[in-house]
C-alpha cells in the first residue's frame, strides 16, 4: 500500500493526535505532521472537519478522516500488510472497541477536566471518579492481557494506544497536583504496563513528556488569562 | 455442529436496542429477544451481570459471552456472520465515513431527540432546532442515494433508523413535522420500512405514541 500522501493535522499537546501518531508509527507508515495553531483554527482544519472543527485529521491521498478512534481503525484497515493493531478475533475486537469507547467517554474526560478544576472539593470529587475508573481499567487489563505484556498481547495494540495516549496528561496532572493517579499500590498491573508502554522502542520518541505538557499547559493558561484581561 | 446461542437484551422503544436486532434479522441469525423492563429500576440480574459497567441495553450475549454498546454489537454481528448481507462497506475509506457518521448520530442526535420529550418552552424550542439541524446534516450525507449505504442497506442506515421510529411523536405531541423539514430523511425511512428486518423490529406506532405522555407525566412536565 502506497505510503505517500499521508498527512496528520494536529497539535502536539493533544492526546487524541498523539494516539494517531502512535498508530502510524506502529504500522511504520511515513507521514507528514502539520502543526495546527492552538489559538485559532486554520482554513485547512475548518475545511477538512467542518462538523467538529477539531484535530486530529488524517489526510490520505488528500481525503480527510476525522475522529481519532475512526482514524485508528482506518489506519489498521487501509494498511493491511503490516501488524494488525486490532485483534483478529471478532469477540476480542468487540472488547477492545468497548474499552476504547470507555476511555474516551469516561476516563480521558476526567483527566482533562482535572486540568481545569480549581477548588479542593471539586478536585477531590474528580479524583474519586478517576480512582473508580482506574480500578475498572486495572481489572480490564488483567482480563484482556491474559498474563501478557499489553492489552494487545505480546504486541502493542489498539487499546494500548488508546489508553496509552492519555498517560501524558495523567502524569502532567500528577506533577501539578503532587499526587499519584496511576498508583502502583492500587493498580500494580497497569503501573507495570505503563512502564513497558512508555519504553517501547517504536513509540518512546513520540510519547508526550509530562514535564513538557505541564510547561505548555501553564503557558497556555497565562496567554488565555492575558487575552481575557 | 453445535447451534449458536444468541440472546439479545433490549427495550422495545430504544433507538439503540433496535440496531443489533436489525443486524441479526438482516443476517437471518436465530436469536432469542428478551425485553428489559426499564421503567422503575427493574433491570434484570442478567443485564446487570452482563453489562456491569454501564448497566444498559442492548446487550448481545453470544454463547454466554456479552457484547455491549449497540454499534460495537452491529460490527461484531457483521464480522461473525460474514457470509450474508455485509453491513459495513468493504472499502476502508467508506468504512471510516460510515463510522464517523454513526458516531455523529450518537453524539449529536440523541440529546435533542431526548430533550424534546423532557423539556418545555425555550429549552424545547432549542431542542427542536438542534434536531432539525442534525437531520439536515444527515440529509446531506444521504444525498440522492437509496440508503446511506448506497444501494445496500447497511451500518449507517441501522444507526439512524431507530430515531425514525420516534418521528410520529414529534408530529402528534409538538406539532412539528420532520417530513416538512427533512423530506429526504422521511423518504429514506419509508424505504427502510419496506425491509422485513425494519418492519418487524421498529416499535408499533400506536404504542410509541403513548410513551411521550407517560414520560412527561412521570417527570411532571405539562
Amino acid at each position: 500500500m502506497a505510503t505517500k500522501g499521508v498527512k496528520l493535522l494536529g497539535v502536539w499537546a493533544s492526546g487524541y493526535v498523539n494516539r494517531v501518531e502512535m498508530a502510524l508509527k506502529t504500522k511504520s507508515i511515513t507521514y507528514e505532521f502539520i502543526q495546527d495553531n492552538l489559538f485559532y483554527k486554520s482554513e485547512l482544519l475548518l475545511k477538512a472537519n467542518p462538523v467538529y472543527k477539531k484535530v486530529p485529521i488524517l489526510f490520505h491521498d488528500e481525503k480527510p478522516i476525522c475522529e481519532s478512534l475512526v482514524i485508528l481503525q482506518y489506519i489498521d484497515e487501509a494498511w493491511s500488510n503490516g501488524p494488525c493493531i486490532l485483534p483478529s478475533d471478532p469477540y476480542d475486537r468487540a472488547i477492545a472497541r468497548f474499552w476504547a469507547s470507555y476511555v474516551d467517554q469516561k476516563w480521558f474526560p476526567l483527566v482533562l477536566d482535572l486540568l481545569n478544576t480549581e477548588g479542593k472539593t471539586e478536585k477531590a470529587a474528580l479524583l474519586e471518579k478517576m480512582s473508580e475508573a482506574s480500578v475498572l481499567l486495572e481489572e480490564a487489563f488483567i482480563k484482556i492481557s491474559k498474563g501478557k505484556s499489553f492489552f494487545g498481547g505480546d504486541r502493542i495494540g489498539h487499546l494500548d494506544i488508546v489508553l496509552g495516549s492519555t498517560l501524558g496528561w495523567v502524569k502532567a496532572n500528577e506533577i501539578m497536583n503532587e499526587m499519584k493517579i496511576l498508583d502502583e499500590r492500587k493498580m500494580p498491573s497497569l503501573a507495570e504496563w505503563d512502564e513497558r508502554f512508555c519504553s517501547d522502542k517504536v513509540l518512546k520518541d513520540i510519547i508526550q513528556q509530562p514535564e513538557k505538557l505541564v510547561e505548555t499547559f501553564r503557558e497556555f493558561r497565562e496567554i488565555k488569562k492575558a487575552a481575557s484581561n | 455442529m453445535a447451534e449458536d446461542e444468541v440472546i439479545l437484551l433490549g427495550f422495545w422503544a430504544s433507538v439503540f436496542g433496535i440496531r443489533p436486532r436489525i443486524a441479526l434479522e438482516e443476517k437471518e441469525v436465530k436469536y432469542e429477544y428478551r425485553e428489559e423492563l426499564l421503567v422503575g429500576n427493574n433491570k434484570s440480574p442478567l443485564l446487570l451481570q452482563m453489562n456491569p459497567i454501564h448497566k444498559k441495553i442492548p446487550v448481545l450475549i453470544h454463547n454466554g459471552k456479552p457484547i455491549c454498546e449497540s454499534l460495537i454489537e452491529v460490527e461484531y454481528i457483521d464480522e461473525m456472520w460474514k457470509d450474508k448481507a455485509l453491513l459495513l462497506p468493504s472499502d476502508p475509506y467508506e468504512r471510516a465515513q460510515a463510522r464517523f457518521w454513526a458516531d455523529y448520530i450518537d453524539k449529536k442526535l440523541y440529546d435533542p431527540a431526548k430533550k424534546i420529550h423532557i423539556t418545555k418552552d425555550d429549552e424545547l424550542e432549542a431542542a427542536e432546532k438542534d434536531l432539525i439541524e442534525v437531520l439536515k446534516m444527515l440529509e446531506g450525507v444521504l444525498g440522492d442515494k437509496t440508503y446511506f449505504g448506497g444501494d445496500n442497506f447497511g451500518y449507517l442506515d441501522i444507526a439512524l433508523i431507530g430515531f425514525y421510529g420516534w418521528f410520529p411523536t414529534y408530529q402528534t405531541y409538538f406539532n412539528f413535522s420532520i417530513e416538512a423539514e427533512c423530506p429526504k430523511i422521511v423518504g429514506w425511512g419509508n424505504r427502510c420500512m419496506q425491509r422485513d428486518s425494519v418492519a418487524k423490529t421498529l416499535p408499533d406506532q400506536r404504542k410509541i405514541l403513548e410513551l411521550p405522555k407517560l414520560i412527561r407525566q412521570r417527570l411532571g412536565i405539562e
